[in-house]
């Protein structure tokens, strides 16, 4: 079937009036790949992710979600997509377990509920009415109803966001696992460390267009880019920018004998890289 | 690949969001209150100022609980639906089961469903309240109940489809109830359920008779009241094909609307 891809889109465009939200996004997902969008507020990402869950229509473009047209796609497409939306106040008045099954009782293929609710940590909360939780638990049953249906390809849009860092990392332990799975993940985030931390690519949007799109590591040649090697001089903390760290520091290790006081060197991180990335994308606006 | 498993049928989803819709509305106290409460203190208060007698063996009291059984069809779809479906758009809700492969179909079939459980059980409260208190009876006959069942359930649709229709007007769920409450409030008023219809200005019968709530009244009016009282009726008689047909007609009206304006999601 040469289903490679599970997300294609080309020349991707969606304008409201005068506004052109997405203005010609290429990409390609692989099937069992975890892909992150990254980009400032407005810069499409949400507008693209809902376009290939199929909430939006596009202006103009190809789209193919699973082999099929989001636009016209039926239910059994549905069926095998999970989605985790932004934020959401509804089912307050049902429990944890209660909201699960019901949702369950939607899909051919659906996960156990209770194992389900088991993967995303909140068994013990699982006889609690959603208002009774907490900001991050009422996430991770977001994403319980995200991933019961078992789905091929599933959309996170900022899941973690208002997450202790404690929370942050089982949630993403449970996404690793999903991936150990074969799912094919959609990651929008505003967290550098997440991007990193669980995407095999991630794709920067600015302004509705796609400026960057590699490994987190490799990004924007992120690799080779420039460190920075800082230590401690008598006259206090000193810095600089080379392209060849080993040998300043070796420099620096013969001119002090030995041990640099607090020696540290630091790539750019790829928040470093990003905010340049963001920062030349608007310069150039 | 997985092997295509056959998707749950729109009916069996249709009767599991009845289950949990009833299951909301219970857990939500102060809906509950609201739905059930309101009516039944609309008709003890109101029954007992107003139990004077306007016809022969007919109290003002008898009159009402009618017309508050026929307002329980509108509160319950209409009212109901005009105001809850603009929450669940805001809360989420709809966006949440677009997203899913339920399908739009059995969304309504769940809302129907629950309406006509909520309808069961608020009639019923009224007419115990009724016939406690304010010299209402039972219907007397075969007839009764048969035009009772009918008049309900062909108003609970219509009124369900002008209910998810009129859901397209308030942009928030917030602003729902302000725009909802008063266009209920004010039929009530001119359609026979406040007042004695037929003592109402010329003007005032004409223009309610273009809506359901007056019909709907006429209706149960025919089924709780002596067959005599139709005769104070503004035509003589309790004019029962007229409500069929003006039930029907916006009934079509309301599948028209429904089916053209529902929308998912807040317009953005």
């Amino acid at each position: 079937m040469g289903n490679d891809y599970a997300i294609v889109a080309e020349g991707l465009t969606k304008s409201y009036g005068d506004l052109h939200a997405v203005r010609g996004v290429d990409l390609a997902i692989e099937t069992g790949e975890c892909f992150a969008m990254l980009g400032p507020n407005g810069a499409g990402k949400t507008t693209c992710t809902e376009i290939f869950e199929g909430f939006r229509s596009r202006t103009s473009g190809r789209v193919e979600v699973l082999g099929q047209d989001p636009d016209t796609a039926a239910r059994a497409w549905k069926a095998r997509l999970g989605i985790v939306l932004q934020t959401s106040r509804d089912l307050t008045d049902l429990t944890v377990a209660e909201s699960v099954s019901h949702f369950a009782g939607y899909y051919p293929d659906a996960r156990d509920p209770a194992e389900v609710i088991e993967a995303v940590g909140l068994s013990e909360k699982s006889g609690a009415r959603s208002m009774s939780l907490s900001g991050g638990q009422r996430r991770r049953l977001d994403v319980a109803l995200g991933i019961i249906g078992n789905p091929e390809v599933l959309f996170l849009d900022e899941p973690t966001t208002g997450f202790d860092p404690e929370a942050r990392r089982q949630f993403w332990d449970l996404i690793d696992g999903l991936k150990d799975d074969g799912t094919t993940i959609l990651l929008t985030t505003h967290y550098m460390e997440e991007a990193e931390a669980l995407a095999d690519r991630v794709a920067v949007l600015a302004r509705g267009r796609v400026v960057a799109c590699d490994s987190p590591a490799e990004l924007s040649g992120r690799q080779d880019g420039t460190a920075i090697v800082t230590w401690l001089t008598p006259e206090g903390r000193k810095s600089v920018q080379t392209s060849t760290p080993t040998n300043t520091v070796s420099e620096l290790a013969s001119q002090f004998g030995g041990e640099v006081p607090e020696l540290s060197i630091a790539r750019p991180s790829l928040e470093d890289i990003y905010l340049s990335l963001i920062e030349s994308e608007e310069a150039s606006a | 690949m997985t092997t295509a498993q056959a998707l749950p049928s729109a009916l069996s989803l249709g009767w599991r969001r009845t289950r949990i819709e009833v299951k909301q509305l219970f857990r939500d106290k102060e809906s509950a209150v609201f739905t059930f409460a309101l009516p039944m203190l609309l008709l003890v208060v109101f029954g007992s100022v107003f139990n004077t007698d306007i016809a022969p063996g007919v109290t003002f009291s008898q009159y009402f609980a009618a017309g508050m059984i026929a307002s329980g069809i509108v509160y319950t779809s209409f009212q109901n639906l005009a105001i809850t479906i603009p929450q669940e758009r805001d809360d989420g809700t709809l966006k949440r089961l677009q997203g899913s492969p339920m399908p739009k179909v059995s969304y309504f079939i769940g809302k129907i469903g629950m309406i006509f459980i909520v309808y069961v059980i608020q009639v019923t409260l009224l007419m115990a309240i009724g016939i406690a208190f304010f010299g209402l009876s039972l219907p007397e006959s075969a007839f009764k109940w048969f035009t009772f069942a009918w008049i309900s359930v062909l108003g609970l649709i219509c009124c369900t489809l002008l209910g998810i229709a009129y859901s397209s007007i308030p942009k928030t769920g917030r602003g729902a109830p302000a725009l909802v409450t008063p266009v209920v409030l004010v039929l009530q008023f001119t359609s026979g359920v406040f007042f004695v219809f037929s003592q109402l200005p010329h003007w005032m019968q004409v223009g309610s008779s273009f809506f359901p709530l007056k019909w709907l009244a006429q209706g149960i009016r025919s089924v709780f009241l002596p067959e005599d009282f139709a005769s104070q009726e503004v035509a003589g008689s309790w004019q029962l094909p007229a409500v069929a047909g003006m039930l029907l007609i916006w009934t079509a009206i309301g599948a028209l609307l429904a089916i053209k304006t529902f929308r998912w999601q807040a317009r953005t």
